[in-house]
């Protein structure tokens, strides 16, 4: 048991950034609406942007911008990886893109269907394949 | 200029969308030059690099003259670049192609159109030359955005649904690799792709490479529609314009499948791959099952371009599976493979292309008297069918029978059996769609079925011929061709690019 709160405690961010990235899977998978599903993906790619910048923490560090230089030695355990964090920048504009893209079509399929729910929308399209003789 | 090739290539596609949206605003005409021109100079760059990397061994270019481990470098050795050429050639063919669609189905729009595309081709040409990790993720998601886009400009009222469904489905995916690079890069601390396989043989034994490995793995499986994971693949690619999915659909699957021959040859070497995790065996059984369901799915279908979708989803079975059976064969087979399937799916695709441009629906009820109505469009899908089915003197038997030698040396049966039966399975799924073309009569509504014998109808004595422009024609019949020709020096390919892909370690 002690073993267990150990891992879970001293590995907290990892145990946060998996809980969320679940949430966000069972949102995309479970919701029946759009915008629900939509936002369950955001969660789940905020999920891994908060791993990458967990792990550019360390301890008794500070952000990572030169105080003092003595000659040309850096003592790097006194500061933050920053690179994850720059990594990040990318994944947060890419995030936006993709988010930006997925409101853009869910705007299109509701002038299209005048719905949201996963279910009307696939119970129109079986409905008009019906009528057009299909399948 | 020579030196330079690696960066022209994802260079001047990426400039040139951006004057191509502002040539949209400006005057529409300049759009479709334009994308031709950068497309060309990028094709010219792929084959010139391949070139290079034939004569004197891999190029390595470094972005911004930063060394190697620090900063993001190109590497192009002969894997990528023979993948670099056959992307770039596919995408300026289907650009050619497909010029006359595009002003017939959205003329209002061929700047996004044209944008969209060239930066698809940055994305897929960037993914396939960088030597840098994180730098993969990135295009990755520039290939997905612009893909999403392309994919949901179409004429047919479900393209957007179905490309949301793609979005859901690209996004785990893109998201699970970046998360394997995170892995990665808490172990290595690195993202140079090379750096990392030199540190990585210290810490095989560490449980967080492999998640990497494994997780990794499964966000390019979600990407390239491998068989748990495909359920996007036949709808998107179904209902988006002919343009859209003639480039979309053999290019995004093969790159991807080049991914995952990189992740295993370089990044985390065949030693690992097959000898430390032991999931070859069960992967290549999932290779089976995709084989086997894409086939079984393709029967099923009632339309010709989603039959067409789901035997992509039984090709990428045949590919996984053979980089996976472990031996050289196998890998040369998948390697070939990329290269073939590309150019047959681009066959078959732009064949399609044509018959949706003259009679707007591919559903088989509407095929009857195609043979007739489009003599020369249908000869090229007869070709493009013939090497899906793998019939000699195409390109497809080649590939199919390294792979077949592969499996057989591997003691992989079922993958044996499953390709043997696949084959048989497009046997009868092309000839049917030859018989309603040949057969039938043309579409005169009544009565399709052979409900009565009846006698020949005069009609048929002039036959009406109503073929697809030349525009159109003739890069269909340059791949045709193509086919045969890459089926005929396909020796020649395996002895010098293929054979030099893939590392000595691998028996």
């Amino acid at each position: 048991m002690e073993d267990i709160v150990q891992t879970v405690v001293a590995k907290y961010n990892y145990w946060i950034y998996i809980t969320l990235m679940m949430l966000g899977l069972y949102a995309m998978i479970a919701k029946n609406n759009l915008i629900k599903k939509i936002v369950g993906m955001n969660i789940f790619q905020t999920a891994i942007i908060l791993f990458y910048v967990s792990i550019g923490v360390k301890k008794n560090a500070t952000i990572p911008i030169m105080q003092e230089v003595h000659g040309h030695a850096v003592n790097v355990a006194a500061y933050h990886n920053p690179l994850p964090h720059v990594l990040m920048l990318t994944a947060i504009v890419v995030g936006v893109a993709t988010l930006g893209v997925a409101l853009a079509f869910a705007i299109r399929i509701y002038n299209q269907y005048k719905t949201l729910e996963e279910d009307e929308i696939l119970a129109q399209i079986r409905t008009r394949e019906e009528q057009m003789g299909k399948i | 200029m020579n030196a330079h090739y690696p960066a022209l290539l994802v260079t001047v596609p990426l400039l040139s969308g951006f004057v191509i949206s502002t040539a949209g605003w400006l005057n529409k005409r300049f759009c479709f030059p334009i994308a031709v021109a950068a497309l060309a100079v990028s094709a010219f760059s792929c084959v010139g690099v391949l070139l290079q990397v034939i004569e004197q061994g891999a190029v390595i270019y470094k972005l911004g003259a930063w060394e190697p481990p620090f900063g993001i470098v190109y590497h192009v050795d002969h894997l990528n670049g023979l993948v670099l050429v056959v992307v770039s050639m596919v995408a300026l063919i289907n650009l050619i192609a497909s010029k006359r669609t595009v002003q017939e189905e959205f003329p209002e729009k061929l700047g996004p159109f044209y944008t969209m595309y060239v930066f698809m081709c940055t994305g897929l040409l960037g993914i396939t030359v960088t030597g840098d990790a994180f730098n993969l993720y990135v295009l990755l998601e520039i290939t997905a955005l612009s893909g999403y886009g392309l994919l949901s400009m179409s004429n047919n009222d479900r393209s957007t649904f179905a490309t949301l469904n793609y979005l859901y489905m690209g996004t785990i995916g893109a998201c699970f690799y970046l998360l394997g690079v995170g892995y990665l890069y808490i172990v290595t601390g690195s993202l140079n792709m090379r750096d990392i396989a030199q540190i990585l043989p210290s810490l095989y034994g560490s449980k967080a490479v492999v998640a990497a490995f494994i997780i990794c793995l499964v966000g390019v499986w979600a990407k390239m529609a491998f068989f748990p994971l495909h359920g996007w693949l036949p709808n998107a690619y179904t209902f988006a314009s002919s343009a859209a999915s003639g480039l979309i659909t053999p290019l995004v699957t093969k790159v991807m499948i080049y991914v995952m021959i990189r992740l295993i040859l370089t990044i985390f070497t065949p030693a690992f791959a097959f000898s430390v995790v032991l999931v070859s065996k069960p992967i290549v059984w999932l290779a089976v099952i995709a084989i086997v369901m894409g086939a079984v799915l393709a029967l099923a279908s009632r339309n010709l371009k989603k039959m067409l979708t789901y035997i992509v989803v039984a090709e990428v079975g045949y590919m996984v599976g053979g980089a996976w059976l472990g031996n050289r064969i196998g890998m040369t087979g998948a390697i070939l493979h990329i290269v073939n399937d590309a150019l047959m799916t681009l066959c078959v695709f732009l064949a399609v292309g044509n018959i949706v441009y003259k009679i707007k629906d591919t559903g088989f009820e509407n095929l009857q008297g195609l043979f007739r109505k489009m003599p020369f469009t249908m000869g090229a899908f007869v070709i493009g069918a013939m090497s899906i089915i793998g019939v000699p003197p195409t390109c497809g038997f080649f590939s199919k029978w390294y792979l077949i030698s592969g499996g057989l040396q591997a003691g992989q049966y079922g993958f044996v059996a499953a390709l043997l039966f696949s084959s048989l399975v497009s046997v009868v799924l092309f000839f049917r769609v030859f018989e309603i073309g040949f057969y039938e009569p043309l579409a005169d509504h009544h009565g399709h079925g052979h409900s009565a014998p009846q006698p020949e109808p005069q009609p048929q004595m002039h036959p009406m011929m109503d073929e697809a422009p030349v525009s159109m024609l003739v890069p269909l019949m340059v791949v045709a061709a193509g086919l045969v020709l890459v089926g005929m020096y396909t020796g020649d390919i395996v002895e010098h690019i293929v054979r030099f892909a893939i590392p000595n370690a691998l028996i």
